[in-house]
């Protein structure tokens, strides 16, 4: 089932790139449909980061996650690249779990 | 003004710029690798998603779905609706890079954020396929190759948890949502797709929140009004 879910995805994503370069742009342009497209990505990572930093399974949580989230909303105010965001993150929470 | 053919010197600009977006962005493919294991996938679903997918915001989904238990389709699902963006980015950028055929085929699988944003700001033609190849060439390289890093080490540390790695995923999405909360719009549909998320979540089944979440754009999308000069 996961290799059925990558080769699907990742199919459906090249083809999702594909359609952009062929299409004539004005099929697509509507401003209904640019606004949608514009706030799905925003709506995802936003659901993603709290289904991933705030619940268990059914429940929902509040551990070294949350702490680890908080210290990436200080480095990415700071400006930190990508990666030190990323993991500077799974630093606290590593570290708050040794405690 | 500047001149509408680019000189030698705007071309090399356009290389170093674009190479300078090619290494930042490739090498936190590493942490997509680490990630991806420690979700449960093998090194080589997490290299097949890098090579195949190539679109940092939807593998990262995929494997954050599949991470909080969801099953496999909805993760696909959830990479495909983030992959839509790509689909707007070729909008704009297909009279730019103006290729057809076999050309067009192969540059569809580099059209990701990075290159379309190194190509849209040029004025001419060959600007803008410089920039859009070296930037997507570079990332795809390095990106597959820290993924296999990152899996190979992920692999070789054991329990993610102890690392922390389980955090890092929420820091992740985090990071690549950062530059659209600017806008007030953006951060007011973000809160309220986090808290629609995790309202459903005891009472749907794992990665169905996500999915609703994403129904949040499309009402707000649809109930927004049109502003003037957006």
């Amino acid at each position: 089932m996961t290799w059925l879910a990558i080769l699907v995805a990742a199919a459906g994503c090249y083809l999702l790139k594909l359609t952009g370069l062929s299409v004539p742009p004005q099929v697509l342009e509507r401003p209904v449909v640019s606004r949608v497209a514009d706030l799905i990505p925003v709506a995802l990572l936003a659901g993603l980061v709290a289904v991933q930093v705030f619940t268990t399974g059914p429940d929902l949580v509040l551990d070294a996650r949350a702490a680890a989230l908080a210290v990436a909303v200080v480095l990415l105010l700071l400006r930190a690249p990508f990666l030190v965001v990323v993991f500077g993150a799974a630093l606290v929470a590593a570290l708050l779990r040794l405690l | 003004m500047t001149a509408s053919a680019p000189k030698p010197e705007d071309r090399r600009r356009i290389v170093r710029d674009s190479l300078g977006v090619g290494i930042a962005t490739g090498t936190y493919g590493v942490s997509f690798g680490a990630v991806a294991v420690g979700s449960g996938l093998d090194v080589l679903q997490t290299c097949a998603l890098s090579l195949l997918m190539f679109t940092g915001a939807s593998q990262f989904a995929l494997v954050g779905v599949l991470a909080s238990g969801g099953a496999p389709l909805s993760g696909a699902l959830t990479a495909l609706l983030l992959g839509t963006r790509n689909t707007l980015y070729g909008l704009r950028l297909a009279p730019l890079l103006g290729w057809t055929g076999r050309r067009r085929l192969a540059a569809a699988h580099v059209l990701i954020d990075e290159s379309t944003a190194m190509a849209v700001t040029r004025t001419t033609r060959e600007g803008a396929r410089t920039g859009f190849l070296t930037t997507g060439i570079s990332i795809f390289v390095l990106w597959n190759l820290f993924t296999l890093v990152g899996a190979v080490a992920g692999t070789a540390m054991g329990d993610p948890r102890t690392y922390g790695l389980d955090a890092a995923v929420g820091a992740a999405f985090l990071a690549l949502l950062w530059p659209r909360l600017r806008e007030r719009r953006n951060l007011v549909v973000g809160l309220l797709a986090a808290l629609v998320a995790l309202g459903v979540v005891p009472v749907t089944a794992a990665g169905v929140p996500v999915l609703v979440a994403g129904g949040v754009a499309l009402l707000a999308g649809l109930l927004l009004r049109e502003r003037a000069g957006a």
